[in-house]
C-alpha cells in the first residue's frame, strides 16, 4: 500500500507471493469474480433499467398522453365510478381518480430512487467518518461514540419520523433526513470494527513512524482497506432507504399527494384493492423488483470480494468446510503461493 | 448478587434515559405557539377571551420552569393530560388502545421468534440443500418488501380472496379477546404474520449463521464422537451456545418492532396505540403525540433490559461486564 523507498530485502517466499499483485488490483479481481456470477448482473441489469425508466417518466407520459397528476374522469373510470383495468390506453390500470398508474409508477420511481440514493449516500459518509474516528483514536471518543452509535440504533426509527413529521410537517427533506440519520449507525458499527483491527498493522504503525498524521493515516492508508465493506454495507442499505420512504410515505409523513410515491400510491391502494387488484399488485411489484436487485447485488458485491464465502446459488457444489484451491484470495494473493509461505497465510486467515 | 447489582445498574440507566425522552417530548410543546392549539380547542371563531382563558387552562402562560414542574408533577401521576383533538383523558385512550395493541404484539412476537429460530435451525443443519435455498428466497422477499405492503398483499390475497369464497373465519379489523378465543385469533392471524414477517426474516438468516458457525466447533465434534444422538447435539449443545449473539440482537430489533405495530395496526385498522398515533400526528394532537411517545421509549427500555438480563442467563461470562 505504502511505499517507503527502502530497498526491501525480503524473504524469497514473501517475494513471489508480491508477484502476481502487480497489474491486478484487489477491484479488478473483483470485478472479474462479479462478472461470473449472473445474478447479480441480471440485477445490476435491472437496476439500470428502472433508473432509464425513471428518467424516461415524462417520455412515458407523452406516449401514453397521460400526465402523472391529470385525472381522466371520463377514460380512467367506468360510468359507475370503479378504475378500468390495466389495457390499451391505461397500460397498468388506473386509479380512484382517474390517474394513470404505469406513469405514476415510474414518476414514483424517481422519488424512491432519489431517496434511496441520496440518503445512503449522506448515512455513508457521515458512517464511514464517525466509524473511522472511534475506532482510530479509542478510549473515551471511541466509549462516547459507540454508545451514540448503539442507542441510534435500539432507536425506534418510525417513533423519531413521526415525532418530527409531527413538529415540522412531512416533506421530502425531512424524510431524507431521519433516513440518513438511521443508516449511518449500522455502517459507522462496522467501520469502527474493522479500523480496530487494521490500526494494529504494521504499515500503519510505519506510516506513523514516518510521520504521518492521523486523519492522513485514517483516510488514506485505513480508509481503502475497507471500501470493499462499505460499497457492500450502501449498496444493501439502499433498498431499506427505499422501504423507509415508502412506509413513511404510507402513514402519510412522507411525500404528500398529489405527488406520486411508491409509498402513497400503495396508501391510496389500501382502500381500493377489493375492486382494483392491479392498484395493489403493481406498484407492490415495482417497489419488490427494485428493493430485490439491489439485495442481490449487494450480496453478490459481498461474495466478489470475498470468494471465500459460500455462495447459496453457486453452480458448482463445493463440500462444506473446504476452502477454495487454486483461486485468489481476499488481497490478491494467491492461494497456491499463500501455501507455500505459511506464516503470512497464517496470520491472514487469522485476522478474516 | 452481581445479577443484582447488573440489574439495578440498568434499571437507574433506563430511568436517566427515560428522563431525556421526557425532557424531548415537553419541549415539543412548544413546537407549536400557543395561540394555536388555543385556537385548535376553542372550534370555530372564538373571541380574545375564549382563547386567553384555554391557554390559562392549558398553563400555557406561565413561565417555562413552572411549566416543566407541572408537565413532570402530571407525568409522576401518570396523568397525560386531555387530546387536544376532543377533550377526552388521555388515559381513556391509551386504556382503550393498550389491550388491542398487546394482542398485536404478543402473537407477533411469538410468531416471529418460532419461525424465526425454526426456519434458522432447518436451514442450518440441512444447509445448502432445498429447504435451504426455498428459505433463503423467503428471507429475501421479507427483507425487500415494506411491512405494509406484506399487510396488504395478506389482505388481498388472504382476506378477500377467502372471504369471496365465503370462508369468514379470518377477518380485518379487532375483536377483543373476550369475544372468544377463537375469532381473536381469526382476526389477528393475519396482523401476526405481517409484523412477524421482517422480523422473522432477519432472525433465521441470523439464527443460521450462528448455528452453521457453532457446529463446525471442536467441543461439537467431541459430543458427536462421545456418541450422542444428533437431536441431542443440534439442540442440546449447538442451539443452545448458538442462541447468544441472537438474543443479543433482540434488544437493537425491539425498536423496529415498534415501527412494525404501527404500520400493522394501521393497515388492519386495529385501533391501538400505533394507529391513534399516526392520526394524532396528522391532528397536531400534541398531548396524545407525547404519551404515545413516552410509552414507546418506556417499552423498549424495559425490553432491553429483559434482553440483557436474558443475555446474562444464557451466558455466565457477560455478567462481570
Amino acid at each position: 500500500m505504502t511505499s517507503f523507498g527502502l530497498d526491501p530485502r525480503v524473504h524469497a517466499a514473501t517475494a513471489a507471493r508480491e508477484v502476481p499483485d502487480v497489474g491486478s488490483s484487489q477491484w479488478r479481481l473483483t470485478w472479474r469474480r462479479l462478472r461470473r456470477n449472473k445474478i447479480a448482473l441480471v440485477c445490476a441489469g435491472v437496476i439500470v433499467i428502472t433508473v432509464g425508466l425513471a428518467i424516461a417518466a415524462p417520455a412515458f407520459a407523452g406516449i401514453t398522453g397521460h400526465a402523472a397528476n391529470q385525472q381522466y374522469p371520463n377514460t380512467g373510470l367506468s360510468a359507475d365510478g370503479i378504475p378500468v383495468g390495466p389495457g390499451r390506453t391505461f397500460w397498468l390500470g388506473a386509479d380512484q381518480l382517474g390517474r394513470d398508474l404505469f406513469v405514476r409508477i415510474l414518476y414514483g420511481a424517481r422519488i424512491s430512487l432519489f431517496v434511496g440514493v441520496v440518503a445512503t449516500a449522506i448515512g455513508t459518509v457521515a458512517g464511514v467518518g464517525v466509524g473511522l474516528v472511534a475506532g482510530y483514536f479509542g478510549g473515551w471518543i471511541d466509549m462516547v461514540l459507540s454508545r451514540f452509535i448503539d442507542s441510534v440504533l435500539a432507536f425506534p426509527y418510525i417513533v423519531l419520523g413521526l415525532a418530527l413529521a409531527a413538529v415540522f410537517g412531512p416533506s421530502l427533506l425531512i424524510v431524507m433526513g431521519v433516513i440518513a440519520f438511521f443508516s449511518w449507525a449500522g455502517i459507522a458499527r462496522v467501520v469502527r470494527g474493522q479500523t480496530l483491527a487494521i490500526k494494529e498493522r504494521e504499515y500503519i504503525e510505519a506510516a506513523r513512524s514516518i510521520g504521518a498524521g492521523p486523519l492522513r493515516i485514517m483516510f488514506l492508508d485505513i480508509l481503502p482497506n475497507l471500501m470493499g465493506p462499505v460499497l457492500v454495507l450502501a449498496t444493501l442499505s439502499i433498498p431499506q432507504a427505499i422501504i423507509f420512504e415508502a412506509t413513511l410515505s404510507f402513514l402519510g409523513l412522507g411525500v404528500q399527494p398529489p405527488t406520486a410515491s411508491w409509498g402513497n400510491i400503495l396508501a391510496g391502494a389500501q382502500e381500493y384493492y377489493t375492486v382494483a387488484w392491479w392498484y395493489l399488485v403493481f406498484p407492490a411489484l415495482a417497489l419488490l423488483v427494485t428493493t430485490l436487485a439491489f439485495n442481490l447485488l449487494g450480496d453478490g458485491i459481498r461474495d466478489a470480494l470475498d470468494p471465500t464465502t459460500q455462495r447459496l446459488f453457486a453452480v458448482r457444489r463445493k463440500p462444506r468446510g473446504s476452502r477454495p484451491r487454486g483461486g485468489v484470495r481476499w488481497d490478491g494473493s494467491r492461494l497456491a503461493d499463500a501455501a507455500a509461505a505459511p506464516g503470512a497465510a497464517g496470520t491472514e486467515a487469522g485476522e478474516r | 448478587m452481581r445479577l443484582l447489582i447488573f440489574l439495578i445498574r440498568r434499571v437507574l440507566a433506563g430511568i436517566v434515559v427515560l428522563w431525556a425522552v421526557s425532557l424531548g417530548a415537553f419541549l415539543l410543546f412548544f413546537t407549536r405557539p400557543a395561540l394555536s392549539v388555543a385556537r385548535q380547542i376553542a372550534g370555530k371563531e372564538p373571541t380574545a377571551a375564549e382563547l386567553e382563558l384555554i391557554t390559562k387552562r392549558l398553563g400555557l402562560d406561565e413561565p417555562l420552569p413552572v411549566q416543566y414542574w407541572q408537565f413532570l408533577d402530571r407525568l409522576l401521576h401518570f396523568n397525560f393530560g386531555y387530546s387536544y383533538a376532543n377533550g377526552e383523558s388521555v388515559n381513556t385512550i391509551l386504556a382503550q388502545d393498550l389491550p388491542r395493541t398487546a394482542s398485536v404484539v404478543v402473537g407477533g412476537v411469538v410468531l416471529w421468534l418460532i419461525v424465526g429460530l425454526g426456519v434458522g435451525i432447518l436451514s442450518a443443519t440441512r444447509a445448502r440443500g432445498l429447504f435451504d435455498r426455498l428459505a433463503t428466497v423467503g428471507v429475501l422477499i421479507g427483507l425487500s418488501l415494506p411491512t405494509f405492503v406484506i399487510g396488504e398483499l395478506l389482505l388481498w390475497g388472504v382476506f378477500l380472496q377467502l372471504n369471496e369464497r365465503g370462508f369468514t373465519w379470518i377477518q380485518n379489523g379487532y375483536v377483543g379477546l373476550s369475544q372468544g378465543i377463537v375469532p381473536w385469533i381469526g382476526h389477528m392471524i393475519l396482523p401476526w404474520i405481517t409484523l412477524a414477517s421482517v422480523e422473522a426474516a432477519i432472525y433465521s438468516r441470523l439464527s443460521r449463521t450462528s448455528l452453521l458457525e457453532t457446529l463446525g466447533e471442536d467441543f461439537i465434534r467431541t459430543a458427536r464422537a462421545k456418541g450422542l444422538s444428533e437431536r441431542r447435539v443440534i439442540f442440546r449443545h449447538a442451539v443452545r451456545a448458538s442462541l447468544t449473539p441472537v438474543v443479543s440482537q433482540l434488544g437493537i430489533d425491539v425498536g423496529t418492532l415498534l415501527g412494525g405495530v404501527v404500520v400493522t395496526e394501521t393497515v388492519f385498522s386495529i385501533g391501538g396505540l400505533g394507529q391513534d398515533s399516526v392520526l394524532a400526528i396528522d391532528q397536531g394532537n400534541l398531548p396524545v403525540i407525547i404519551a404515545f411517545v413516552l410509552i414507546a421509549a418506556l417499552f423498549v427500555v424495559t425490553a432491553n433490559i429483559v434482553v440483557d438480563l436474558c443475555y446474562a442467563l444464557l451466558d455466565p461470562r457477560v455478567r462481570i461486564a
